[in-house]
């Protein structure tokens, strides 16, 4: 199996084909990407669960924190961002899990591709199912909190956010899918590290929500950034030590 | 297993009189600060085991590096030992601070950036250990174990800098702190500080040897169970 990997990058490295190398990359993410995709849409049995989970968080808050108006508005972002983490590791799971339980993950190792193209493909996957929920879950949230939240820079700091979590989340749940407590231990492993991105998303996500001054949401900005330029750049050095085997 | 060796039992003896003298110290003969009182005395073992816990933290992450590069179980053993010294210290550091805090800040416990990383980078390191639990293959459970850790070297810091943009109350022992925050210690609370510093370092290369040995010992009786189960 590294035999052949080896013999394919060397074949890579000749300048003939670097071109072609770049494209076979991009292709091999592209596919892992739609494959996921496309399971999904035929079965629909995740996207299914992270949506009905999400919203019986909301309105477990609801009940829970026995709102007031003044206090819906303050407690917008933390409200939605906890639905998020908690529905988001549902869904990194199941990414994995599925290519785990028959072995498909082997198949995908010996595929004559970088093995950071694997890790690529399943973290857009999971970052689009991600977002498809959330892109639902804000409309069940404005209905039901009776709140505004069309609001371009909060749609962005959504996505920034998003790529944090699912970056961190998919190198993580590749781990925990080989443990013996499996789904158990995402999140315990997870939350720890993504607090950074939790905290930035909170803030800037209230500040785009209440109208404050831009000078005060680019420094959570900023920090959501490097976050997932940091963590996209680690992982992509770390999953090849993942996977080694 | 060997005996402990020589210079192992010198700093077994060393660790204790250290410890027991910058106790004396402390209690004794450093001046009483006078705004604070009496409790300021927990801040130079507060300091102590926090130096601690950051010479674990970074001891681990150096391992960690060591480990993915050169994959020889040894590292990992020193890994682990690492991580569980600044575990414990970190703990001490916690309670110790929350003693302080008490009556100074007049609570428990407060949101400030040093405080939240501290409690996050422990809940971080029983997740650590967790991942750990759930592996039964040693050198998978040794891989993860250093990614795991370089993930976590990372992120806190960040989640340092991500609270410190909320205010913080925490004291600055060094450097230019305003004079609402600084200690301002005088050279006698210096001479205590280090002392406790410097026994506390003695205590910390104590400790970690024990738990390499240890670690030793474990990864021994690992191997010779699955020596057994296969000769079964």
């Amino acid at each position: 199996m590294d035999g052949r990997r080896k013999t394919e990058d060397r074949k890579g490295n000749s300048p003939s084909t670097v071109y072609g190398l770049r494209s076979n990359y991009l292709n091999a993410i592209r596919a892992i990407a739609w494959k996921d995709l496309a399971a999904e849409l035929r079965s629909r049995e995740l996207l299914t669960s992270m949506l009905v989970f999400s919203t019986l968080i909301i309105m477990i808050f609801y009940f829970a924190l026995d709102l007031d108006a003044k206090a819906r508005d303050n407690i917008a972002a933390g409200v939605l961002w906890v639905t998020f983490a908690f529905a988001g590791t549902i869904g990194l799971n199941r990414a994995m899990a599925i290519e785990k339980d028959r072995g498909c993950l082997d198949g995908l190792l010996l595929a004559p591709v970088d093995r950071s193209a694997i890790y690529f493909g399943k973290m857009i996957s999971s970052l689009v199912f991600m977002l498809i929920v959330e892109l639902i879950t804000l409309p069940i949230y404005s209905i039901f909190y009776n709140i505004n939240l069309f609001n371009i820079g909060f749609i962005g700091v959504i996505l920034l956010g998003s790529i944090g979590y699912t970056a961190v989340g998919t190198l993580l749940s590749t781990m925990t899918v080989q443990a013996r407590t499996r789904d158990m231990l995402l999140p315990i492993l997870l939350f720890p590290v993504i607090v950074p991105v939790l905290v930035a998303s909170v803030k800037a996500s209230s500040g785009f929500l209440q109208d404050y001054p831009m000078s005060e949401i680019l420094p959570w900005l900023n920090i959501l950034v490097a976050y997932d330029a940091i963590f996209l750049a680690l992982s992509f050095v770390f999953f090849d030590f993942v996977v080694e085997e | 297993m060997s005996v402990q060796p020589t210079v192992l039992k010198v700093l077994n003896v060393l660790s204790v009189v250290l410890v027991l003298s910058a106790f004396i110290i402390v209690v004794f003969f450093t001046p009483i600060e006078k705004v604070m009182g009496l409790v300021q005395k927990v801040f130079y073992f507060h300091v102590s085991t926090a130096w601690i816990g950051m010479l674990g933290f970074v001891a681990a992450a150096v391992v960690a590096i060591i480990y993915l590069k050169t994959k020889e179980m040894k590292w990992d053993i020193i890994g682990l030992a690492a991580v569980e010294i600044s575990l414990v210290f970190f703990l001490i550091t916690l309670v110790l601070g929350s003693i302080w805090a008490r009556p100074i800040w007049n609570t428990w416990w407060t949101w400030d950036p040093r405080l939240s990383s501290a409690a996050f980078l422990e809940l971080f390191y029983g997740a650590y250990l967790l991942l750990r639990g759930g592996m039964d293959d040693p050198e998978r459970r040794a891989r993860f174990g250093a990614i795991y850790t370089l993930v976590g070297v990372v992120a806190v810091p960040l989640t340092f800098f991500s609270i410190r943009a909320l205010r913080t109350i925490h004291p600055v022992v060094f450097g230019s702190g305003d004079s609402g925050t600084s200690m301002g210690m005088t050279s006698p609370m210096l001479f205590t500080m280090f002392f406790s510093i410097i026994a506390f370092s003695v205590v910390f290369v104590t400790l970690f040897w024990h738990r390499i040995r240890l670690g030793q010992l474990a990864s021994t009786i690992e191997q010779r169970k699955l020596q057994a189960d296969l000769s079964n």
